[in-house]
């Protein structure tokens, strides 16, 4: 038992007073309770749900929804391995069991009221180009894991050493651009786009980045000229501009790099956006895993407002009011579609909303809004700076301009590659390094999986389009193992808000690790397939809908990574039958042959 | 066909159905005397759009009915195979998610999820059960709480937030570990001012919410819906 109650140890009052006692900070409340208490109690839910005028189930339920928030003690040292299918490419499994070994712990177990350390898995952290990493205590990342490095740590954790006294290399995260096109190459001097758009008024603004065919970068596409027109143009008071920074799909770490090094150009994208749809508030909606960069993104925004950027009357603009917040968010990937993210700033659980309406006519508190990738925003910038002709001329006549691939997996160089769009998928493996490749995963696990014959298809939304991940296997990867790896990753990640996705995610895996274990038969495959189904046909947003994906997509590509392991083509029971009857023989005492069932195979 | 241009109707399974302003396909249907399959929705509440079940074909599109906006002309197609088979399946996942063991259940006769898997036609469970540990909450001395038959329909939550202004219930958790959950420090429903009289008592479509000492008061074969199926049956607290 610990020597006093976790909470006497900080004052949630404080904390909420700091949030203005608003409902709405709910997510924020918790997060920074927890950074100080290392878990939630009760006693401190109760206190928040007070001081806030919601019940206590209201606030247990936004907690427990995140994956990031503990309603239990966790260990004192909580060690997140990232779990993308390249951290385990690179040996993060290993890595975890060697930590665990010299630690004595179990991962994913909690042992005691207080324990010392925790070691679990979490989705994928941004990382891909640096792995395996690990997230220590929901702030720090460790980058470049290998067994020197997880034996320092072991022994920095039995001795208590704070972690930001651990070695500074260790959290060293590194912008590997390795091409860079218009948007990586030179950022924009700061404001100069904003004194472009004053000089053509919002209504200029707007036709500008119309007629520059720019569409969104998080994966949808949605013409970002459109979304801001039928924003300005809905009904209601206040405008919104978020920026949405919760880059979650696995294998996508652009957004991470862009805001290490461009977030002039990202706030400056939101600020042109608040100038054109006439927005006096904005958000970033930054993933809890990227927490370690909060700090200097503070200090971008500080530096704006000291310039006139933010704030009132920017520029000297009488009227022109606009300020960024940062929200953070707390281990959910279902908040990177754009109604969750909004449920998410509003302090709720993040199950995605109804739609209509759509966040242009009702967002953030009901106040029309948009929602934009942090790619996009940075393309705003641009596109305002040097004209939506110069825009439009790169890329195709369907997507223009250039797309950021976060390069990862089987390749000489991981890391940032900015094309046009149009550019073959051949073209960047040669770029990258690749040799002897297999498969690629555009987009995430949510996206398409190409194999070698379509390698001279090309990135674009009218032919593989891409959120913005580009993983590579070469031909010693098993492609069912991919998959299975991500169908972990969707049950793990599925809200629980609707059926289909809730239990049919959890049925996926089930029947993928049946396979796994050498249990499988053809109806197996058969009863994969008609959830996948049902899953497109039934499910109340994306998450769902693309969660059977890396079953469909690679078991058309790559089917003999199955038929591998279905033991025979008649059904076969989920467990070893022998195995079931092993009590029965010990209370008899028998062991002969004959006490054994007959096993195929 | 018929008329079909009159201002306020659309079109369900080739039959007119009458919607006002602002209603969706689901409440015009249900009003109109028709029944499309669902479990979350409820006429007195706001749709929730959870359960799935009554998902409906409008052109290439399937949604739910009961947060699609009725529009003059819509042409919705719900009483189809595909879309019994779909609602068969997800009445099963429901099944396999929970634990509900029908004969032993006070609510059997008078249950909507049962009465629905009647409706379409399920004979079995289809996907193997999850069999979860789920607490049976029976603090309370007038109302007991199984949560193994919960559908995580949300009805009892915005009964009791809406209707009897007391919020007792949540949901809380995520993904397959989604879970009710009790407004008190405790967590139990006997710390609550919960009362046997209010809305959300008698709101559960399963056998969650239960008055204690009234077991099988009506014989099993002369319950509501063994009465009528539930198709016929008026719309309603069960």
């Amino acid at each position: 038992m610990p020597a006093t109650s976790p909470i006497s140890r900080c004052d949630p009052q404080a904390v909420i007073i700091r949030h203005g006692s608003d409902p709405h900070a709910l997510v924020q409340i918790l997060r920074e309770l927890q950074a100080e208490l290392g878990w939630l109690p009760r006693e401190a839910l109760t206190r928040v749900a007070t001081a806030l005028g919601l019940t206590l189930a209201e606030v247990e339920g936004v907690a427990g929804f995140y994956r990031f928030l503990h309603l239990r003690p966790v260990g004192r040292y909580r060690v997140l391995f990232s779990d993308n299918i390249t951290d385990r490419m690179l040996g993060s499994e290993a890595l975890l069991q060697a930590l665990c070994r010299q630690l004595g712990v179990v991962p994913g177990a909690i042992v005691g009221d207080d324990p010392l350390v925790s070691v679990d898995r979490c989705s994928c952290t941004g990382l891909c180009d640096q792995g395996p990493a690990l997230l220590v205590n929901h702030h720090q990342v460790v980058t470049r894991l290998d067994a020197t490095r997880v034996a320092q740590m072991a022994e920095l954790i039995r001795t208590r050493v704070p972690v930001p006294a651990w070695p500074a290399e260790w959290s060293l995260v590194e912008d590997r651009i390795e091409r860079a096109d218009v948007l990586l190459a030179s950022p924009p001097a700061q404001g100069a786009a904003l004194a472009a758009a004053i000089a053509r008024g919002p209504q200029g603004l707007l036709v500008e980045i119309e007629r520059s065919g720019l569409r969104g970068r998080g994966g949808a596409g949605f013409g970002t000229g459109r979304k801001w027109a039928l924003c300005r143009k809905a009904a209601g008071t206040g405008r919104v501009v978020v920026c949405n920074a919760d880059e979650g799909e696995p294998g996508t770490f652009k957004d991470r790099v862009l805001l290490s090094r461009h977030a002039d150009a990202v706030f400056e994208g939101m600020t042109l956006a608040a100038f054109a749809i006439g927005a006096r508030t904005g958000f970033v909606y930054l993933r809890g895993e990227y927490r370690f960069l909060l700090e200097q993104l503070e200090a971008v925004l500080q530096q704006r407002r000291a310039a006139g950027l933010l704030g009132s009357s920017i520029c000297g603009v009488a009227g022109f009011d606009f300020d960024i917040v940062i929200h953070l968010g707390a281990g959910a990937y279902v908040c990177g579609e754009e109604s969750s993210l909004l449920e998410s700033l509003e302090g709720k659980r993040g199950n995605p909303r109804v739609r209509p309406p759509y966040p242009t006519e009702s967002g953030y508190l009901g106040q029309p809004t948009i929602v934009n990738n942090v790619e996009t925003f940075c393309a705003v910038t641009a596109i305002t700076l040097r004209g939506a002709a110069w825009w439009a001329a790169i890329g195709t006549a369907q997507s223009s301009g250039t797309r950021i691939h976060s390069v990862s997996g089987d390749c000489a160089r991981p890391g940032l590659y900015e094309y046009p769009f149009g550019t073959s998928i051949r073209r960047i493996l040669e770029d990258c390094g690749a040799a002897d490749t297999q498969a690629v995963q555009v987009g995430g696990p949510s996206g398409v999986c190409v194999a070698v014959n379509e390698f001279d298809r090309s990135i674009a939304f009218e032919d593989v389009p891409s959120a913005g991940a580009f993983m590579v296997f070469d031909r010693q990867r098993d492609m069912f193992e991919v998959a299975r790896s991500f169908t972990h990753f969707f049950a793990h990640e599925s809200c629980g808000f609707c059926t289909p996705c809730r239990v049919g995610t959890a049925l996926l895996v089930r029947r993928m690790d049946k396979l796994a274990a050498g249990h499988g038969s053809p109806h197996d495959l058969d009863a994969l397939f008609e959830i996948d189904r049902l899953l497109r046909g039934s499910s109340h947003c994306g998450l769902g809908a693309t969660a059977g994906n890396p079953l469909r997509e690679t078991f058309n590509r790559f089917r003999p990574a199955y038929e591998r392991r279905l033991r025979s083509l008649h059904l076969i029971p989920g467990f070893d039958l022998d195995a079931e009857v092993s009590i029965a023989r010990q209370v008899t005492g028998r062991d002969d042959p004959a006490a054994h069932l007959e096993q195929q195979g | 066909m018929s008329s079909a241009d009159a201002a306020d109707v659309f079109h369900l399974d080739g039959h007119d159905v009458p919607f006002t302003t602002g209603e969706t396909v689901l409440a015009a249907t249900s009003r109109a005397g028709r029944y499309i399959p669902h479990l979350c929705w409820h006429p007195d509440f706001a749709p929730h759009g959870s359960c799935r079940v009554c998902t409906v074909r409008v052109g290439a599109r399937l949604v739910p009915a009961c947060t699609l906006p009725a529009a003059t002309g819509l042409v919705v197609e719900s009483d189809t195979a595909e879309l019994r088979h779909l609602r068969l399946r997800l009445l099963q996942l429901l099944f396999v998610e929970g634990n509900h063991f029908c004969p032993s259940c006070e609510k059997s006769g008078d249950c909507q999820l049962q009465a629905t898997a009647y409706a379409v036609d399920m004979t079995g469970p289809h996907f193997e059960e999850f069999y979860p540990a789920r607490p049976v909450d029976a603090s309370h001395p007038d109302i007991l709480l199984d949560l193994n038959r919960c559908i995580l329909c949300s009805l009892c939550v915005r009964a009791s937030r809406e209707v009897d202004g007391k919020s007792v219930f949540a949901l809380g958790g995520h993904g397959i570990d989604t879970h009710l959950l009790i407004d008190s420090p405790s967590g139990r429903l006997v710390d609550t001012d919960f009362a046997p009289t209010d809305r959300a008592a008698s709101i559960c479509p399963v056998g969650v919410i239960l008055p204690k000492r009234r077991g099988f008061a009506v014989p099993i074969g002369e319950r509501r819906f063994d009465q009528q199926p539930i198709s016929a049956a008026e719309e309603g607290d069960p």
